[in-house]
């Protein structure tokens, strides 16, 4: 009966004129099912979504317990051993030495998707003004379906990628001149790795979100009114200067959701930077070139590791990092949104990809 | 002076767009490149078991889980955003939208850790298709519910109009005069999810988990293979044509996903000049 409940709110439709009472009310009724089911079906993605939260919280909950602040400021992340009697603390049992401090992993979330997202928007925005201002629109359409299929490739494909060529590649030829850098950016210092690590994981992380800033830059570029462009060439202004003057500020801000969209992605990818980070579970690489760990490649990482363990603290510790991930991801993704709602009202892309 | 800034710039430019089109290009002819070794038809007719180096049980799992993320997130996306656009007005009506989209927000290793805690384990389905489907339908149901929403909203007013004044029913006016103009894009968004849940791996290991074998009938209690699985454990197994099946692995799903990005693509294309042709 709840059903009928819901369906209540809609005003019955204007019956066909001579249509008879019975057939009137078939209709009637067939409105209200479609509505009512609709209405179920539209609860779904909200519920979907509160059910993912609640899990993780309640998951979370012995964790956060066995270790309170120690998460965010140990730097010691570490399951520990099965084989040895388990360890009491704070009224909860967990393996022998484990150990849950999620610093290094945050900080590690952190650094890549920042870099990843401080280098994806000048690239796109870059990109799609070299393209809308001096290519033809054949070749738009080329890139935007071109777009489509890079925010297509897989994460786990961008992983391979990542540690077989475009690591090795960069350690060889590229890093070696960034240690040059190393006198006005410490951390930019050598050793270069083998280009398994936290640059290498924030380049492909990098390209990895140029779709989703390109893409909703291109569509915000394109609105930009032809007049004011057209005023400011015609005032003597080269495209350059058009480029800054009129198109630049009038998509400041949709560049900005954009961008914190492309960040919310960066921060929750998994398999691409599983691959290639490296994953260190203790302490901090010495430089950008060596291996590090997330928060994301930690749960993917030792989620078969921690489902051995009998007292369930250590599972219960994967779900902390994943609330943590979980929050820091919706924080930004909700700030886009509310961002992009001022921009325009809908039409530009969702999210991850594609 | 102008100009020679004006030059730096736009070489600036043109380099940025150089650094979009090149990963994706040097991606395919990385992959084409490792697995040519294999690329025969017998790598579509072998599977991971006993080392055999082939795709079949990667690709037979990726299509019954395709198939079940349809079945599934199909009808329920479709008739979310049909209430979205159709049905809700005002604040609901904004709330239910901005959540699904906050949905596809969430990290793919979340709903991973979701469908392990819950399904695989709480509900005691196991390692299996179900779980699999469940997990991957959430992942990618607000794709369907954006793209139908879309759809729906993109139907000329003057075909409402007239339904109107026809005097039609609700369910007669979405049936007959929204759905067909709506349809082709509806479908592409299928279709578009599709790819999205083809490529998703971190959800798929805690769920499905892996099996060398061929999936087995039932629904539970049957862990399975998929191809991003094949990319994610032949690349970490020493042997060199463990690693050459990861690139033939990822180049079948890498092909598999752009066929479907470009039919979504011509899909919407066909349905923008149907819709321009409606409004008069």
């Amino acid at each position: 009966m709840l059903v009928r409940g819901r369906a209540r709110g809609i005003s019955p439709s204007p019956a066909p004129a001579g249509a008879t009472a019975g057939r009137e009310s078939v209709t009637r009724w067939g409105d209200r099912v479609t509505h009512a089911v609709a209405a179920v079906a539209g609860m779904v993605p909200l519920g979907a979504l509160a059910f993912i939260v609640i899990v993780m919280v309640v998951s979370a909950i012995p964790a956060i317990l066995f270790s309170g602040t120690g998460f965010f400021t140990g730097s010691v992340f570490s399951l520990g051993s099965v084989y040895a009697p388990p360890i009491h603390h704070h009224g909860l049992t967990a393996p022998f030495g484990a150990s849950y401090g999620a610093l290094p992993l945050i900080l590690g979330t952190f650094v890549t998707s920042l870099i990843a997202i401080g280098l994806a928007v000048p690239i796109s925005v870059g990109g799609v003004l070299m393209l809308s201002e001096w290519l033809p629109r054949r070749a738009q359409s080329f890139l935007s379906l071109f777009l489509e299929l890079l925010a297509g490739i897989p994460s786990v494909v961008f992983g391979i990628w990542g540690v077989y060529t475009f690591g090795p590649f960069m350690a060889a030829h590229v890093y070696p001149l960034l240690t040059g850098l190393g006198t006005v950016i410490p951390w930019l210092k050598g050793p270069v790795g083998a280009g398994q690590g936290l640059l290498t994981a924030s380049l492909v992380l990098a390209i990895m979100v140029v779709p989703i800033v390109a893409a909703t830059t291109r569509e915000l570029v394109r609105r930009v009114p032809t007049l004011a462009r057209e005023g400011a060439l015609a005032l003597g202004m080269t495209r350059h200067e058009t480029a800054k003057v009129v198109t630049i500020p009038y998509v400041r801000t949709g560049i900005l959701a954009a961008a914190l969209l492309g960040w919310g992605r960066a921060l929750g990818e998994t398999m691409a930077v599983l691959f290639i980070i490296g994953n260190v579970l203790n302490g901090y690489p010495q430089n950008l070139y060596l291996s590090a760990n997330t928060l994301s490649a930690t749960i993917a990482g030792t989620l078969d590791g921690a489902l051995t363990d009998s007292t369930g603290t250590d599972i219960s510790a994967l779900a902390e990092i994943g609330l943590v991930l979980l929050v820091i991801s919706l924080v930004t993704n909700f700030a886009g949104r509310l961002v992009i709602r001022r921009v325009s009202d809908q039409a530009l892309p969702v999210g991850r990809g594609v | 002076m102008r100009h020679t800034r004006g030059a730096i710039f736009w070489l600036l430019c043109a380099i940025a767009l150089a650094v979009i089109v090149f990963p994706l290009i040097d991606i395919v002819v990385t992959l084409v490149r490792v697995a040519a070794p294999l690329l025969r038809p017998s790598l579509f007719a072998t599977t991971t078991q006993a080392g055999g180096l082939g795709v079949e049980n990667g690709i037979l799992g990726s299509l019954l889980v395709g198939a079940g993320v349809l079945i599934v997130a199909g009808p329920i996306g479709v008739l979310a955003g049909l209430y979205i656009a159709e049905f809700a007005s005002g604040r609901p009506r904004a709330l239910l939208r901005f959540f699904s989209e906050v949905l596809s927000g969430v990290p793919s290793i979340v709903v991973g850790y979701v469908g392990y805690v819950v399904l695989v384990k709480a509900l005691g389905w196991g390692y299996s298709l179900l779980a699999a489907v469940v997990a991957l339908s959430m992942l990618i149901l607000p794709y369907v519910v954006k793209n139908t929403e879309v759809a729906f909203e993109s139907v000329p007013r003057s075909l409402r109009e007239g339904a109107a004044a026809l005097g039609l029913s609700r369910l007669t006016t979405i049936r007959r005069v929204l759905l067909p103009p709506a349809l082709p894009l509806i479908v592409s968004g299928l279709v578009l999810a599709e790819a999205i849940a083809t490529g998703e791996t971190a959800p798929l290991l805690f769920t499905a988990n892996w099996s060398d074998l061929n999936p087995q009938l039932g629904l539970t209690h049957n862990p399975f293979g998929y191809l991003t699985g094949t990319v994610y454990y032949s690349f970490n197994l020493p042997s060199k044509g463990e690693h050459q099946l990861a690139f033939a692995a990822a180049l079948v799903t890498v092909v598999m996903i752009l066929l479907m990005v470009i039919a979504g693509r011509l899909i919407t294309m066909r349905a923008r000049r149907m819709t321009a042709n409606l409004e008069v």
